[in-house]
């Protein structure tokens, strides 16, 4: 099933829809402005001639610098035999700007969406209005920004940490060993005894993410 | 006699608990022994590979994606080599074609093999572990073969294969091709009639064809439930539509038909990996031989002088490939498995992203362990069969 068709079918339900077809080598395309986007689904899912009963995926591309940033797709199939020209496949695509990252969730219309959003929120931060839960998914509950965002530093500068290169002197060496031996009489006392078994410094930091 | 008062139980299992197929944690809600309520908490393998693989070059995104799926690491090359050879427009030779298909199905048989030993292990049956095990290592051994790798070959490329099958390589295959049958036979005798594995499994985690399509569970799970959708038959890659196999499909949706479907897929993959084998010559073309994309051969690039500055430029500065987006699904050993990627021109991806099998599948587990009984939990996870590297990514 080509694009026109799909956009001439989408078009008896919901006939003030400007859909626009957009060019990809692989499946049928369309760019769905973000205010219809839930008629638009709900038609693509109930309407008997679409069908469209598998949201495969959802994801979202970050174009920044260029605006729109933010390009939000959805890849639908119909792979119930018993449908109008099945198997089909067509990707949905909303673009929406960087200030104002937002679409309405489609959860309701397949449930698989609700992690699928869930993912796209934490990770590219695109909010999804009515989502049943919106919280981070993959990343930790107080992780801060959006991994998969262009702006997000791949490498964050934190300063390095240096240890202290171990120097021992011989006698600190003899001591170090001795004061770590089970011993069964007095402890030991005196300059052995201070000798720290691990040099300053070096315990490992546990300041983990972005500065 | 006062009234006897009742109350929930909230138990924590996880994230490192053995059944849960790497770092799940799940916080169960329990009432005696049933599930009253369950929430899953993922994220702890988590790597960030789809934000690595957009600082790396195209063809070193292949070692990364198959540390996605670790269980099925060539299903996950085939599905991204396939996203962007299409992306660049290349068609692979036919040769190319039917290797790639022997080794997802081989492939598909040792992650199988894997899922059926540790649900087994976690149901009681141990002895099936260790068979398993017995077969899965010839497997690795092939992989070791062609690649010197087991586990993470990145034979698959974009635009071929890394170099030509080994010495060997048909013997070695067709000597696990005419074994396995028979070891098929073994595992089923020793768990399909058996009344405990039945009893583990009947009507254990059932799952409606509608809920698994809603919840985008396409793949074993969909097919015990009776949803035979197939990406190979339905939307065919790498010339599967000139095997002959069949899709198996189940009918009640429990973790027994899911383990019926499972068994019935290694019977067709040992059939697809026959008809491969049989197409595959000796020696061969094994990549498109466009040296703008796959390297010279190996001793060409020790005597020409061309030949080892198109080497050398391909390594460091990797091939562009024309903008534009592009999602080919395959069938994974999970389910439909692909990648969805975004070129904008340069010798770096903008975007992959992974639609992983297992993401969903753990998605779905709440409602799937609701309402049975606590030790059926870990039956209901061993049969969706989540693969925690590829939920996480």
């Amino acid at each position: 099933m080509d694009t026109a068709t799909i956009v001439s079918i989408l078009q008896k339900s919901a006939p003030d829809v400007s859909l626009e077809a957009a060019t990809a080598i692989d499946q049928p395309t369309l760019v769905v402005p973000r205010e219809r986007l839930v008629d638009v689904c709900h038609a693509l899912r109930h309407e008997p001639e679409l069908d469209f009963g598998l949201l495969a995926d959802v994801t979202a591309v970050d174009w920044w610098p260029r605006e729109p940033r933010f390009a939000i797709i959805y890849h639908l199939a119909c792979v119930e035999t018993t449908a109008v020209g099945a198997p089909k496949r067509l990707r949905l695509k909303v673009l929406v700007p960087g200030a104002d990252a937002r679409v309405p969730t489609v959860s309701e219309i397949w449930p698989s969406a609700n992690w699928a959003e869930r993912e796209v929120w934490d990770l590219v931060g695109i909010v999804f209005d009515g989502h049943p839960d919106l919280r981070r998914l993959l990343m930790p509950d107080d992780w801060e920004g959006h991994p998969l965002r262009k702006d997000y530093p791949v490498q964050v500068a934190v300063p390095a940490k240096v240890a202290e290169p171990l120097q021992l002197t011989p006698e600190q060496f003899v001591a170090n060993i001795e004061a770590s031996r089970v011993r069964t009489g007095p402890a030991p006392s005196g300059e052995a005894a201070r000798v720290p078994a691990r040099p300053p410094g070096a315990t490992p930091s546990d300041e983990g993410g972005p500065a | 006699m006062p009234e006897l008062r009742t109350q929930t139980m909230t138990v924590n299992m996880g994230p490192q608990h053995p059944s849960t197929h790497g770092v799940l944690r799940l916080v169960l809600e329990l009432d005696g022994e049933i599930v009253v309520s369950a929430s899953t908490t993922i994220g702890y393998l988590h790597t960030g590979i789809e934000k690595t693989a957009e600082q790396k070059k195209w063809q070193q995104v292949i070692p990364l994606v198959e540390r996605m799926d670790y269980l099925s690491a060539q299903s996950n090359s085939f599905g991204f080599a396939l996203s962007v050879e299409k992306l660049l427009g290349i068609e692979v030779p036919e040769r190319v074609r039917w290797i790639r298909v022997l080794l997802a199905e081989l492939q598909r048989i040792n992650s199988h093999l894997v899922w059926l030993a540790t649900h087994g292990l976690e149901i009681g049956a141990v002895s099936v572990m260790l068979y398993c095990f017995r077969e899965r290592e010839l497997l690795l051994n092939v992989n070791e073969m062609i690649a010197g790798f087991r586990m993470f070959p990145s034979y698959i490329r974009i635009g071929g294969l890394r170099e030509d099958l080994p010495a060997g390589f048909h013997d070695a295959v067709r000597a696990f091709l005419d074994r396995f049958p028979a070891k098929l036979d073994e595992y089923e005798d020793l768990l399909t009639q058996n009344e405990i594995w039945i009893r583990r499994t009947r009507d254990v985690g059932r799952l409606s064809k509608e809920e698994a399509l809603a919840l985008a569970l396409v793949g074993p799970i969909a097919r015990a439930a009776g949803l035979p959708y197939d990406v190979r038959k339905a939307f065919p890659y790498s010339g599967y539509e000139t095997f002959e196999f069949d899709v198996p499909a189940g009918t009640r949706g429990d973790v027994y038909d899911r383990y019926l479907v499972r068994m019935e897929e290694m019977r067709q993959s040992v059939r697809i990996c026959r008809q491969a084998l049989e197409r595959i010559t000796p020696a061969g073309a094994y990549d498109i031989q466009d040296f703008r994309i796959v390297p010279p051969p190996k001793d060409r690039v020790y005597t020409e002088m061309e030949a080892l500055i198109q080497h050398f430029l391909l390594y460091s500065q990797g091939f562009t490939v024309p903008a534009g987006e592009v999602y080919v699904p395959v069938e994974g050993p999970r389910g439909e498995h692909g990648f969805y990627v975004v070129s904008d021109g340069t010798n770096r991806p903008w975007r992959i992203k992974a639609r992983a099998p297992s993401f969903y599948a753990c998605q779905a587990l709440p409602p799937l362990i609701v309402g049975g009984l606590i030790a059926d939990v870990i039956a209901v996870i061993g049969s969706t069969d989540v693969v925690m590297g590829d939920v996480d990514r």
